[in-house]
C-alpha cells in the first residue's frame, strides 16, 4: 500500500517533470522555425491596433482567435468577411451600431485609429490557426 | 475556534458574501442582454458587465481563500496569527483595490484581456497585497508548533497562485503570445494551483468533520494534488489548439487534458470514502453538505463537462461558443464557490458561537442554489450546442443564431432566480450567525 512519503514523491516528482516538459514545449513553440503567426509582420500600426483592442475591452463582447465573451461576432478574418469599408464605418460611427438589435458601444474612433485596428485584424487574419479558420464556417469568406 | 486571531477570517468571508451578491447582479444584466433586453446598455454595456462579473468572481473567491487560510493556518500551526492588525490592513487594501477596479470598468479603465482586466497600476497593488498576505500566512506557519501537510499544501497553493500572476503582467506585441501567457495565469490557476487550495481546505474539513486519521487523509491529499499537476500543467495545451501556435499542442493538450477529470474523480471518491469511513459524526451537517457537494459537483462541472469539449476534434467546433460558459459555470461553482461556502459554513458557528447547525434555511440554501446552477448549466449547454450546430455546421450568421437561442436565456434567467434565492438564504444565515466573539473560544474540544 502506498505510504505518505511515496505519495509526496509522486506529487513533487510528477509536478517537477510535467512543468519542465511544459517549459520545454513553450520554448519550442516560440522558436523562429515554428512561428505560425507571421511575427515579423507585426508593424507599429498592428501594435497600436492591439493596444486599442485592449484599452476598449473589445474581447468583453467579441471573440478573436476564438477567445472572448461570445456576445458579439468572432473577428478573426473579419476583414476578409466584411471588407475594410464596413469595418471603418462601424468603428467611426458616433451612434450605437445595432445590427439585429444588439448594440455595440459607439466608440467614434478617428480614421487613424480605425486604420490601426484594421491593420491588427489583417495581421490576425493571416495567422495559421491549425484548421480552426477553415472548419469553423463563420470565419470563412462565404459566410458573412 | 482555538485562537483569537482566527476571527479575522470572518471579515474576509463577509467581503466574499458582498462581492458574490454583486457578481450575481451583473450576471443577471448579462443574461437579460443575451435574451434581448439590453436596456442598461447606455450605462453598463455588456463588456463592462462581463468584466465586473468575472473579476468579482475571482476577487470573492480569493477573499474566501484568504479567509480560509486565516482560519486554518493558526489552527494547523497551533499558534496565533503573527500580526492581526496587518491582516486587517490587507483586508481593507484588497477591498479598496477591488472597488477601484470595478468602478474603473464602468469608465473604460481596464486592460481588456479576458479575466485579467485589472489595469497595470492596480496589478502592482495586487502584488503588494498578496505579498503581505503570504508574509503573514507563511510566518505563522513557520513559527508554528507543527507544519502539517494540509497547511503546507494550502500555503503552497496560495504561494504559487501569487507567482503565477506574474506571467500575466508580461507585455507582448503579439496577440498570440499575449494569449499564450495569459493562460499561464488563468489555466494554471483554476486547473492547477487553485486545486491545491481546494485540496487543502477539503482535507482540513474532512479531518474536522469525519474524524478520519489525519495521516490517511493527507496521504490521499498528496495523490490528488499529484494527479492535478500531472494532468493539469500539460493540459494547459487545450487552450493552445487554435490560437496560432504549433500543432504539437493538439496532441499534448488532448492527451493530458483528457486525464484532468481523474483528479476530480479522485477528489470526489476521496471525500465520499472518508465520510463513510469516519466514525465521528460532527453535528455541523450543513458544512458536510457543502464539503461533499464541492467534491462531487466539481467532478461533474470541471471534470465531466470539461472533458465533453476538451478533445481537439470536438473543441474545433466548440471553441469560442457558449459551450465554454456551460462548463465554466458549474466548474467554478463546484470546485471553488462551494468549497468557500463549505469552509464558511464550518467556521462561522465556531467564530460566532452560534451553532445554527440544523437550520432549515441552510438546507434550502444548499438545494436551491445547486438545483438553480444545474438548470443554468443545462440552459447554457442547450444554447451552446444549438449555436455550434446552427453557426458552425449550418453556416448561419452569428446574430441570426443569437436570435434563435434567445429563449434559452429566459430559461437561464429563471434558473438563475432559483440560484439567487438559495444564495440569499445562505446570506441570511450568514447574517443570523452574528459577529465573531472571543466567547466562542470556550469549549474548543467540541470542534
Amino acid at each position: 500500500m502506498l505510504s505518505k512519503k511515496q505519495a509526496r514523491v509522486f506529487f513533487l516528482g510528477g509536478t517537477a517533470v510535467t512543468f519542465l516538459i511544459f517549459i520545454g514545449l513553450t520554448i519550442f513553440s516560440f522558436g523562429k522555425s515554428q512561428d505560425q503567426s507571421n511575427n515579423e509582420d507585426i508593424t507599429d500600426a498592428v501594435v497600436r491596433g492591439k493596444n486599442l483592442w485592449e484599452a476598449n475591452n473589445c474581447m468583453g463582447c467579441h471573440t478573436i482567435l476564438g477567445e472572448g465573451a461570445y456576445y458579439a461576432p468572432e473577428l478573426t478574418k473579419v476583414v476578409e468577411r466584411r471588407g475594410e469599408g464596413y469595418i471603418k464605418a462601424v468603428l467611426t460611427t458616433p451612434v450605437d451600431w445595432a445590427p439585429n438589435g444588439r448594440k455595440m458601444v459607439a466608440y467614434g474612433f478617428s480614421q487613424e485609429e480605425a486604420a490601426d485596428l484594421i491593420a491588427f485584424f489583417n495581421w490576425i487574419g493571416n495567422i495559421d490557426l491549425n484548421g480552426f479558420d477553415t472548419v469553423v464556417s463563420p470565419l470563412a469568406e462565404d459566410n458573412n | 475556534m482555538k485562537y483569537k486571531s482566527q476571527k479575522v477570517a470572518y471579515w474576509f468571508f463577509a467581503l466574499s458574501m458582498l462581492l458574490f451578491g454583486l457578481q450575481i447582479v451583473y450576471g443577471f444584466i448579462m443574461g437579460f442582454a443575451h435574451a434581448g433586453f439590453d436596456n442598461l446598455h447606455g450605462i453598463i454595456p455588456f463588456n463592462t458587465a462581463r468584466a465586473v462579473h468575472t473579476n468579482l468572481l475571482v476577487v470573492w473567491l480569493l477573499s474566501g481563500f484568504m479567509g480560509a487560510a486565516y482560519y486554518i493556518i493558526p489552527e494547523e500551526a497551533q499558534r496565533e496569527l503573527v500580526n492581526v492588525k496587518l491582516a486587517y490592513v490587507q483586508l481593507i487594501s484588497l477591498a479598496v483595490v477591488g472597488v477601484i477596479a470595478i468602478v474603473g470598468y464602468h469608465f473604460n479603465y481596464w486592460e481588456g484581456r479576458k479575466f485579467l482586466e485589472i489595469p497595470r497600476p492596480l496589478d502592482y497593488l495586487v502584488v503588494v497585497n498578496v505579498l503581505l498576505f503570504l508574509g503573514l500566512i507563511l510566518a505563522t506557519l513557520f513559527k508554528g508548533k507543527r507544519k502539517t501537510t494540509t497547511a503546507l499544501v494550502l500555503s503552497m497553493g496560495l504561494l504559487f497562485a501569487a507567482l503565477l500572476y506574474l506571467p500575466g503582467m508580461l507585455p507582448f506585441d503579439s496577440q498570440v503570445k499575449d494569449s499564450f501567457f495569459r493562460w499561464w495565469v488563468v489555466h494554471l490557476w483554476v486547473e492547477g494551483v487553485w486545486e491545491l487550495i481546494m485540496g487543502g481546505i477539503l482535507s482540513f474539513l474532512l479531518i474536522k468533520l469525519t474524524g478520519v486519521d489525519r495521516e490517511v487523509i493527507e496521504k490521499w491529499l498528496y495523490v490528488i494534488v499529484g494527479l492535478t499537476f500531472l494532468s493539469g500543467v500539460l493540459g494547459t495545451g487545450h487552450h493552445y489548439y487554435y490560437i496560432g501556435v504549433n500543432k504539437i499542442w493538439l496532441i499534448v493538450g488532448g492527451i493530458f487534458s483528457a486525464l484532468e477529470p481523474l483528479a476530480f474523480l479522485a477528489m470526489a471518491l476521496f471525500a465520499v470514502n472518508m465520510y463513510r469511513k469516519g466514525e465521528k459524526k460532527h453535528p455541523n451537517k450543513l458544512a458536510l453538505y457543502w464539503t461533499l457537494g464541492a467534491a462531487i459537483v466539481s467532478f461533474i462541472g470541471a471534470g465531466l463537462l470539461g472533458f465533453a469539449h476538451t478533445l481537439p476534434q470536438t473543441n474545433i467546433y466548440t471553441h469560442g461558443t457558449l459551450v465554454t460558459a456551460m462548463h465554466g459555470h458549474l466548474a467554478f461553482w463546484g470546485a471553488y464557490a462551494m468549497i468557500v461556502l463549505a469552509i464558511i459554513s464550518y467556521s462561522l458557528p465556531n467564530m460566532t458561537g452560534r451553532k445554527l447547525y440544523e437550520s432549515t434555511r441552510g438546507r434550502v440554501a444548499f438545494w436551491l442554489s445547486n438545483i438553480g446552477i444545474i438548470g443554468m448549466t443545462v440552459a447554457f449547454g442547450v444554447a451552446g450546442v444549438a449555436q455550434v450546430y446552427l453557426e458552425r455546421k449550418f453556416k448561419m450568421e452569428f446574430m441570426a443564431v443569437q436570435k434563435e437561442i434567445e429563449i434559452h436565456f429566459i430559461v437561464l434567467i429563471l434558473c438563475a432566480t432559483l440560484f439567487l434565492t438559495g444564495i440569499i438564504a445562505y446570506m441570511i444565515d450568514f447574517y443570523k450567525h452574528g459577529k465573531p466573539t472571543d466567547e466562542a473560544l470556550v469549549n474548543t474540544n467540541a470542534q
